[in-house]
């Protein structure tokens, strides 16, 4: 394998599709469990033994979960269609050129698809692939045209916020990182670190973008790499998600093949090496300092900030921690420009962002939206309202550290801000749809415990705050619940946001917090009159029809 | 039967590639996890002398994180996810259901041997909530019915072999 100069970099364009057409069947982790793995053997065996001129491919997700296993067929001249809820006898009889009209699924409308641009486009196991989408070219643009400077300003320009909760400007993150002494100014002076341990429940974005174009995270680690000064990268990823872990190691041994990893990139003096660390199922990690703790193979402690890791990080050198959303971003806007990529969103917060939609919703899985849309386009318009002609309740945004957004609400267009003002975060990015059937305070009390599990221990406002503000909502939900509980509630929630060490305790009361505020007359029916009126919590009424 | 008195071939490549790198225990652990299905104690002993580190440093790295088990699995592994979306889907009665037919709480193995019960985070199929797992292999869509009549399927492939 030659390795790749910025000439042969330029070889490589989007070929014409095959005129006698193509099938893609969508293989990521959901996918395969709902069976696609089945129906891929089968038309890679059936295509082979009849002989017929059609090319079978996989490729990522396509977004759309709630139709799995989906498959994208192109036959002839027809356009392309998509096909979801195959099973194996099905699916094999579109091969005899049958349609099977019921089986049609169309992608829902008023998405922008930046992160997601190659999810279910390309197939996520070849670099080639990649390669005829540009890839590659926004780091050839950095190296060759911009300079590390330049390459920061684009990102200023473009108004990236980090996209994996907190939404700090990308810019200065990277600036200061590469801005920040290091004890070490050569191999090992800088870093930088790919966040993916996406522990939120009810979030995986991450997860389908590593698994569906790993190559355009590592692109924009190398990006990230090069504007800081860095010359090794790190993923971090959860070892619950062991495709993820696969197709990155897959794509970066391609990498090193193909010269876009190691020493003189490109033939230029950029050098880069990048290895994965695998967590070990502790939500604390996602927290910057504690996943830095995690890779040097500690605890999992956060510590105190600052000084921020872009001064003193992975090792005590400076390092910039982004998130794989994030990174995705990076090489389009280097391509695209900064400024282009301003255009889109609203206010402060500008480009796209993912959102997971499961929960009760008609259309759960993948929504890539500009920022600006309202949380009612997203929930009716892409996911089709809720299922079982369910009445909406709520929507709770950002997980465990979110909040519970109530209907009066779902106007709101969404924002770092808006969201904020609400009581809750953009988080990553998972939104849970609830419906009449979900009662707010056994979902505050779901994450309370979620978090007193989680709950590192280290410092006592979080530890002991968790376990007192869960053992009162189960005196709630188990009858007992008092109406000085409710005041007690607020007053431990406010100690666990001033006091506590670290993100995990200080976000979260979000989730009760919220709740109080949106369905304070439900708390209210559960202490005095012993009614839940969703029939979840199990020792009191489920009030009269 | 398993001597962990030495670390097997395999590992002992492993440890050495990993040994000069920094903040190498955790993958370390990850391997031999992989390897064993657990992580014995007696191998910690021998981790401790190769990568010299102390006994106490390994085991509160192990204890820390939820991933790592101290004791060897059953055969079939069911994890049931817990995840928000998948608890508002009817995740707790599924799992009360197999905890029932199991004649188990989670954290525990079946007398059998047969199954070990466990909740997780959240795999990320959220689409296809309520999820399950079993040795990795994920199942979707779940109710009461559908998850026992898996743990049937199972169960079934164990009397044929």
């Amino acid at each position: 394998m030659p390795k790749l100069t910025k000439e042969l970099l330029d070889t490589y364009k989007t070929p014409a599709s095959p005129e006698t057409g193509y099938i893609k069947v969508g293989m990521n982790t959901c996918g395969i469990s709902a069976g696609a793995q089945k129906i891929y053997d089968a038309f890679v065996h059936k295509v082979k033994e009849k002989n017929i001129p059609i090319e079978i491919k996989k490729c990522g997700c396509l977004g759309m979960c709630h139709a799995e296993p989906l498959i994208e067929v192109k036959i002839g001249g027809k356009p392309s269609v998509l096909y979801g809820r195959l099973d194996r006898e099905k699916a094999l009889s579109l091969l005899e050129n049958k349609s099977l009209p019921e089986f049609l699924v169309e992608e829902s409308p008023g998405q922008k698809k930046i992160v997601l641009r190659n999810c279910g486009v390309i197939d996520p196991e070849r670099i080639e692939d990649y390669l005829e989408k540009q890839g590659y070219q926004a780091i050839k643009k950095s190296i060759f045209e911009l300079g590390p400077e330049k390459t920061i300003e684009e990102i200023k320009k473009s108004g990236l916020r980090g996209r994996g909760g907190a939404g700090f400007p990308t810019w200065r993150k990277w600036k200061s990182t590469r801005e920040s002494e290091s004890s070490d100014d050569n191999h090992h002076g800088r870093f930088i670190i790919c966040n993916g341990d996406e522990g939120d429940p009810g979030a995986y974005m991450d997860r389908s973008v590593l698994e569906g174009d790993p190559h355009s995270v590592i692109e924009g680690m190398m990006i990230a790499g090069y504007a800081i000064g860095s010359s090794t990268g790190y993923f971090y990823i959860r070892a619950e998600y062991p495709l993820a872990v696969e197709r990155i190691r897959k794509a970066i041994a391609q990498c090193y093949r193909y010269g876009l990893l190691g020493k003189n990139i490109l033939q230029s003096d950029f050098n880069f090496d990048l290895e994965t660390r695998l967590g070990a199922g502790a939500f604390v990690c996602g927290e910057e300092t504690a996943l830095i703790a995690s890779i040097e193979g500690r605890r999992g402690y956060p510590r105190p900030r600052p000084p921020y890791p872009s001064v003193k990080g992975l090792w005590g050198k400076p390092t910039a921690i982004n998130n794989v959303e994030t990174l995705a971003n990076v090489p389009y806007i280097i391509l695209n420009g900064g400024e282009n990529y301003s255009r889109i969103g609203t206010g402060q917060s500008r480009g796209t962002k993912v959102f997971a939609l499961t929960g009760k919703i008609m259309n759960s899985g993948l929504a890539e939206v500009p920022m600006g849309m309202t949380l009612r386009e997203i929930i009716y318009k892409i996911g089709g309202g809720i299922a079982n002609n369910k009445e909406f309740k709520a929507v709770q945004t950002g997980g465990p550290s979110g909040g519970i957004i109530s209907k009066d609400h779902l106007d709101t267009p969404i924002s770092y801000e808006s969201l904020q003002e609400l009581g809750s975060i953009m988080g990553s990015g998972g939104m849970i749809v609830m419906d009449e059937d979900d009662c707010a305070v056994d979902v505050a009390k779901f994450f309370m415990k979620f978090c007193f599990d989680e709950s590192c221990g280290k410092c006592a406002p979080c530890r002991i705050g968790t376990a007192q503000a869960l053992k009162i909502l189960e005196k709630i939900t188990g009858g007992n619940g008092r109406r000085e509980d409710l005041d007690n509630l607020k007053r431990i929630c406010h100690a666990m946001q001033k006091a506590s060490l670290c993100g995990l305790g200080q976000t979260a009361p979000n989730p009760l917090l919220s709740s109080l505020r949106n369905f304070e007359d439900e708390y209210l029916e559960h202490i005095e009159d012993k009614i839940c009126r969703a029939g979840r919590c199990r020792e009191l009424m489920k009030r009269p029809e | 039967m398993n001597s962990y008195e030495t670390l097997p071939d395999q590992l002992s490549t492993y440890v050495n590639k990993w040994k000069p790198k920094k903040g190498s225990l955790v993958m370390i652990l990850h391997a031999v996890q992989d390897y064993y299905g657990f992580v014995p104690k007696e191998i910690c002993f021998v981790l401790a002398k190769e990568l010299k580190v102390p006994l106490a440093r390994i085991y509160e790295v192990l204890t820390f994180y939820h991933y790592f088990r101290l004791e060897l699995p059953a055969k079939y592994r069911i994890a049931v996810c817990m995840g928000t979306a998948c608890y508002l889907k009817g995740a707790p009665d599924n799992l009360d259901a197999i905890k029932e037919n199991l004649n188990i709480p989670e954290g525990r193995a079946t007398e059998d041997g047969l199954f070990t019960l466990e909740i997780v985070r959240c795999y990320g199929c959220c689409g296809l909530a309520p999820v399950m797992s079993i040795n990795g292999k994920i199942y979707g869509k779940l109710d009461k019915k559908k998850s026992l009549g898996i743990l049937d399927e199972y169960r079934q492939k164990e009397t044929d072999s």
